[in-house]
């Protein structure tokens, strides 16, 4: 995972060692009371440390995604509040929750795990038809729980693993592989599209996609720069990392 | 000066009888809290707003903290004339966490105007609001606590009508609040009428210690073997969230997790450990920030926002509040005050230090829980003897764990409208 650092302090290591002889090297600093080489170990392992090699860059994103809430997101989503009564609301929710079952459903045949398969296609013709297209649920209230898959989920349940950990701007935490995942899952519901956007103009999936981000926002409490910890940026790495562990092993 | 009360007859707490809070175990309840049963039917909204304002106005902001633009604090106001509530947080915690939301709801649906303030070891007091930027000094943080209360009602004043000024605390908070009120007793700014602690601690360095021996003698191997313990624990929650969903699980999960799965004792107190450990690590690393390092980041390194912290996030969390007490705390207030003690230090981290004030002041209460794991027996004692009649003390209910069971709310709000269920058995 680090080996390319570590061999990097190694080098510079044996370099300031070799060179202990003819005079600092680097002006050295004055040391802090309970400095990091006392408590950190290199080689150990810590749960705190996701591999992250573009960190740099995924605060710049991180940073990004605070000014695009700030200005664009959340102004957005408080206009939609306003104008929409919470009854509407609720029912484009549901309408979107009903629409993204095509790709639960694609997820659990390719992770072959036919009862979720069943009760993922029940809950969509449950709810497409007695719920009205979507906007009601009558599923879950017939013992018929909504089954959260996707495509990066599918291929940590093969055995593919993290890789680097990566902000995506406005969408947020992911990794490699779940960046894949949501953009494979993008195709299969393309190709699926179940809304005909191939032969209507580009407003329709315009709407579409403005209102799903909208009603998405909605619907996630998280707000950057508000936990009250100076360590968000590690905390949120460290719970998404977690997060997804647990949804590939269910 | 509040008149000597000379009680006579014989003194007792009250003793809530037949309280029917669901677990007298303490370290569940403290983790666990007040499942909704237990809870009364409290307002879903309340018109709180949030307002942020500028303390120390020259102060420069480190880059790495560039996101604070000032003190927080929220208000939630009535339509009308009516008393107002000051709430400080406990140790950590924000002006709008759980537990200030849950009192916030409940003194507003009892007619009162709720103004919170973060807790002074909170990254946004440190940062915005503490003038020395080095947390855990009672005095010192109340005052800074008064400072921001006297700016933040400023900052109101025109969009309120208040008839009358309580305050209360829990945690750490109400350890606070009869130091704020002594200031007040002073400045007569606000003039409070009453004065509530909730669950305070009654010897800070005492409480303190117990809290970090809470994570290192419950991490099986002690703290350095905490990623093996994580990872466990990990495993064992993917098993769970196979058969309950966790993800899906309303607001009410713990207690419905935990029903499924009752969890030892050491891991309960773990959990107490590790989250008081956050608590302090965010402040440990905060305060050396704000000092230009030395603690942990080397002494005049400036720190980008861009760059990994993980290293200091490692060291900060190893960091218990008693070394951040000797080797931060201790040294910066000894400079500044030649032939300081340690003990001496900690004797100012007390109730006691204060005890005349408690005893003899009525326009304070105090409620607590025999049980509380930050506080001895002896403790609880003590206050009992010091409080007399103004104490309630509940069987059992762990650090803050009852505080939403509808007796204890109800307590609250009678203290500060004084009906007679303050007082009744």
């Amino acid at each position: 995972m680090r080996i390319e650092r570590r061999l990097g302090l190694a080098v510079i290591a044996a370099v300031v060692f070799m060179c202990s002889g003819c005079g600092p090297l680097v002006p050295s600093a004055p040391e802090p009371i309970r400095p990091v080489a006392q408590f950190v170990a290199p080689e150990k392992e810590y749960a705190i440390k996701v591999f992250d090699p573009l960190e740099r860059v995924n605060r710049l994103v991180y940073q990004f995604n605070y000014y695009f809430d700030v200005y664009v997101f959340l102004p957005a989503v408080d206009g939609y509040r306003w104008v929409m009564p919470d009854y509407a609301e609720d029912r484009v929710s549901n309408f979107f929750d009903n629409v993204l079952e095509i790709n639960n459903l694609a997820n659990c045949i390719l992770q072959l795990k036919p009862k979720a398969t069943g009760i993922t296609a029940a809950r969509l013709v449950v709810n497409s038809t007695v719920g009205v297209l979507g906007l009601w649920d009558p599923a879950s209230g017939w013992g018929l729980p909504r089954q959260e898959e996707d495509l990066g989920q599918t291929l940590g349940y093969y055995g593919i693993g993290n890789g680097p950990y990566l902000v995506l701007p406005v969408l947020g935490p992911s990794n490699l592989r779940d960046a894949i995942g949501k953009g494979g899952d993008l195709l299969i519901f393309n190709e699926i599209d179940p809304f005909n956007f191939e032969n209507n103009s580009f407003l329709l999936p315009l709407t579409y996609n403005t209102l799903n981000a909208i009603d998405t926002r909605k619907r996630t409490p998280f707000r950057y720069y508000s936990t009250g910890s100076p360590f968000e940026y590690e905390w949120i790495r460290l719970l998404y990392t977690e997060k997804r562990f647990l949804q590939i092993m269910q | 000066m509040p008149a000597l009360l000379l009680l006579a007859g014989p003194v007792s707490a009250k003793e809530a009888r037949s309280y029917d809070y669901p677990f007298d175990n303490p370290f569940e309840a403290t983790v666990v809290g007040t499942p909704d049963e237990y809870q009364p039917e409290l307002p879903k909204e309340i018109p709180s707003e949030i307002f942020s304002i500028k303390t120390f106005v020259r102060r420069p902001v480190p880059k790495i903290f560039w996101y604070q633009k000032g003190m927080d604090f929220s208000l939630v106001a009535q339509p009308r004339k009516a008393p107002l509530v000051f709430l400080i947080a406990g140790t950590g915690g924000a002006h709008d966490s759980g537990k200030m939301r849950v009192l916030q709801r409940a003194l507003y649906q009892a007619g009162f105007h709720v103004l919170s303030l973060s807790s002074p070891t909170h990254m946004n007091f440190i940062i915005s609001s503490s003038e020395t930027m080095v947390p855990g000094d009672l005095r010192d943080d109340s005052r800074d606590l008064y400072r921001s209360m006297a700016l933040a009602w400023q900052k109101v004043r025109s969009t309120v009508e208040v008839s009358a000024f309580h305050l209360a605390g829990y945690s750490l908070g109400a350890a606070q609040a009869p130091f704020v009120a002594q200031i007040d007793d002073e400045r007569q700014l606000f003039n409070f009428e009453k004065v509530l602690m909730i669950n305070p601690p009654v010897d800070l360095y005492k409480s303190v210690k117990r809290l970090d021996r809470l994570l290192e003698e419950n991490i099986p191997g002690g703290p350095e073997n905490f990623n093996v313990w994580f990872r466990d624990v990990m495993n064992h929650l993917s098993k769970i969230n196979r058969e309950l969903d966790l993800f899906k699980l309303s607001e009410n999960a713990l207690y419905t997790v935990y029903k499924h799965y009752p969890v030892t004792d050491e891991f309960l107190a773990a959990l107490i450990g590790i989250s008081f450990r956050i608590s302090a690590a965010n402040m440990v690393f905060t305060s050396d920030v704000m000092h230009g390092g030395g603690f942990m980041i080397p002494p005049g390194v400036e720190l980008s926002p861009y760059q990994p912290l993980e290293d200091y996030f490692i060291v900060a969390h190893h960091t218990p509040f008693s070394d951040y007490f000797r080797e931060f705390m201790l040294p910066y207030y000894q400079e500044r005050e030649a032939g300081l003690t340690g003990e001496e230090l900690q004797r100012r981290q007390t109730l006691q230090s204060i005890g005349d004030y408690l005893r003899q002041n009525p326009r304070l209460g105090l409620m607590h829980n025999r049980d509380d794991i930050i506080v001895s027996p002896e403790e609880v004692d003590w206050l009992e003897e010091t409080m007399g009649e103004r104490a309630r003390i509940y069987p059992h209910g762990g650090h803050c764990g009852n505080m939403a069971h509808y007796d204890n709310l109800a307590a609250m709000v009678a203290f500060f409208t004084g009906q007679d269920q303050w007082n009744e058995n």
